[in-house]
């Protein structure tokens, strides 16, 4: 665990931080560039037709969506177990994009619902269940802006969040086992056409790649918030 | 009597004096029931298609109003200071507070359900499963709503977080609670939705105590 709390230090964390962002950065323009082009040049399918393009925009939104959110847990985890005091920060920082990930998700999907299954919105359980997520991400940065205390807020958000991780699989398979539309896995099972599966797996970890680049730069900007404000109360006093 | 029993006989009795919540829940439940049927219009057969998730969402909707003040009076006065010294495990505390919110809400709401089945036009096997599920799932939302009540005791406007924390979590029970009622109205077996309601509520009384306990000592400041 010993690497872990190495970056507890803010400083270790920016000057790792200095160094990754770039490459992430980098990385993340590239997937998306290839992933899209490859994506504007698959056949398109024999039933979507060219709507099979809103595959690679709105699988890899719920995947970051969901990493967005485990993100938060394991920060959660390291804040109340270990004190970790920049997990506190990270967990805050990834909310708002976990949660414009889950829209994004929601967006497309009701766009891809519309000429597919000829309506913007079914009750379905995926659906559902990315909606209440939705409000998981709404509720956890609600209450990190309720309290004033940071280091309370910070607590008790990470408390919420934990509970949410509990409740996440419980909420999942009671919306799974309640109506279904959309469709199942079918990436790892190997149901995907290959031609797809490859933008699709790009694009995947372009937007992974989106989310942590903007992840450590939101880290980055509030750690240099505080130094700010710290500076200013000094030369005040 | 033991202070666990001291101290759930406390607050059933604030929770039942003139201005305690369980009238206001109890009155803010018929009154949903009343409103719906303006709302929808009063097709009986309708109103028995949809009566099983209005009146529990009503009923969570109805525990969620009183579950603000949960430990936020003890807090603002200073008696959760005191409640917290006391040799009572804060985890069994929360616990106390849960079985009382329980008793003066769900409970209370779940014996008048079936006059509101009633007014629903629910016939008597769906009145039924109603009052089943609503006896097996009221319990979890006094639980995951004691989580979110002690998260937001320090809260000046907590009552207005509150619904958007716990609401998402407590998706499940409405899920199972009024699925068993439909799987009653179409003549299948509740059984399933009713057990796994009850584990829902198995899950979160056993839980929460612990969540809340450690977001109440978080908000004490220990």
């Amino acid at each position: 665990m010993n690497w872990l709390f190495r970056y507890a230090n803010p400083h270790n964390f920016m000057r790792l931080s200095n160094v990754l962002l770039p490459i992430t950065a980098v990385a993340t323009a590239l997937c998306l560039g290839v992933g899209l082009y490859l994506g504007f040049t698959v056949p398109p399918d024999y039933q979507q037709g060219s709507t099979v393009l809103l595959l690679f925009i709105h699988v890899p939104a719920d995947v970051a969506a969901e990493a967005a959110y485990g993100a938060i847990a394991i920060c959660s985890l390291l804040s109340l177990v270990w004190r970790h005091p920049l997990s506190d920060i990270a967990g805050r920082a990834a909310a708002p994009f976990g949660a414009v990930f889950t829209a994004l998700g929601l967006i497309t999907g009701a766009l891809w619902g519309k000429p597919m299954w000829g309506t913007y919105w079914v009750w379905d359980a995926r659906l559902t269940s990315f909606l209440l997520l939705l409000f998981l991400f709404f509720g956890y940065m609600a209450l990190w802006n309720a309290i004033e205390d940071e280091v309370r807020a910070a607590r008790a958000a990470a408390i919420l969040a934990l509970v949410g991780v509990v409740n996440i699989p419980i909420i999942k398979f009671s919306v799974d086992w309640w109506s279904t539309l959309h469709q199942g896995e079918s990436i790892v099972s190997g149901k995907i056409a290959p031609v797809y599966l490859a933008p699709l797996l790009i694009m995947m970890l372009g937007y992974i790649l989106l989310f942590v680049s903007l992840w450590m730069l939101r880290i980055r900007t509030v750690i240099l918030e505080r130094r700010a404000r710290t500076l200013m109360q000094r030369s005040a006093a | 009597m033991s202070p666990f029993f001291t101290l759930l006989a406390r607050d059933i009795k604030l929770a039942a004096r003139s201005g305690g919540s369980a009238f206001l829940a109890l009155s803010f439940f018929a009154l949903v029931a009343t409103l719906v049927p303006l709302g929808v219009g009063a097709d009986l057969r309708l109103l028995a298609r949809v009566g099983g998730g209005v009146l529990w969402v009503g009923a969570v909707l109805a525990a969620l109003l009183s579950l603000d003040r949960l430990f936020q009076g003890d807090f603002e006065d200073g008696s959760l200071d005191l409640i917290a010294l006391s040799p009572l495990p804060l985890e069994l505390t929360a616990l106390a507070k849960m079985l009382a919110h329980w008793l003066s809400t769900g409970a209370a709401l779940t014996l008048l359900s079936p006059l509101l089945a009633l007014l629903f036009n629910l016939p008597p096997a769906a009145t039924l499963t109603l009052f089943l599920s609503l006896l097996l799932g009221t319990p979890a939302v006094s639980a995951v709503g004691a989580i979110g009540a002690s998260l937001t005791l320090s809260l000046k406007r907590g009552g207005l977080i509150l619904p958007l924390i716990i609401l998402p979590l407590l998706s499940p029970a409405v899920i199972f609670g009024a699925g068993a009622v439909s799987l009653t109205l179409d003549r299948l077996a509740s059984g399933g939705a009713l057990g796994l309601l009850a584990a829902f509520s198995a899950g979160a009384v056993l839980l929460s105590p612990f969540a809340a306990a450690a977001s109440v000592r978080l908000n004490l400041g220990g």
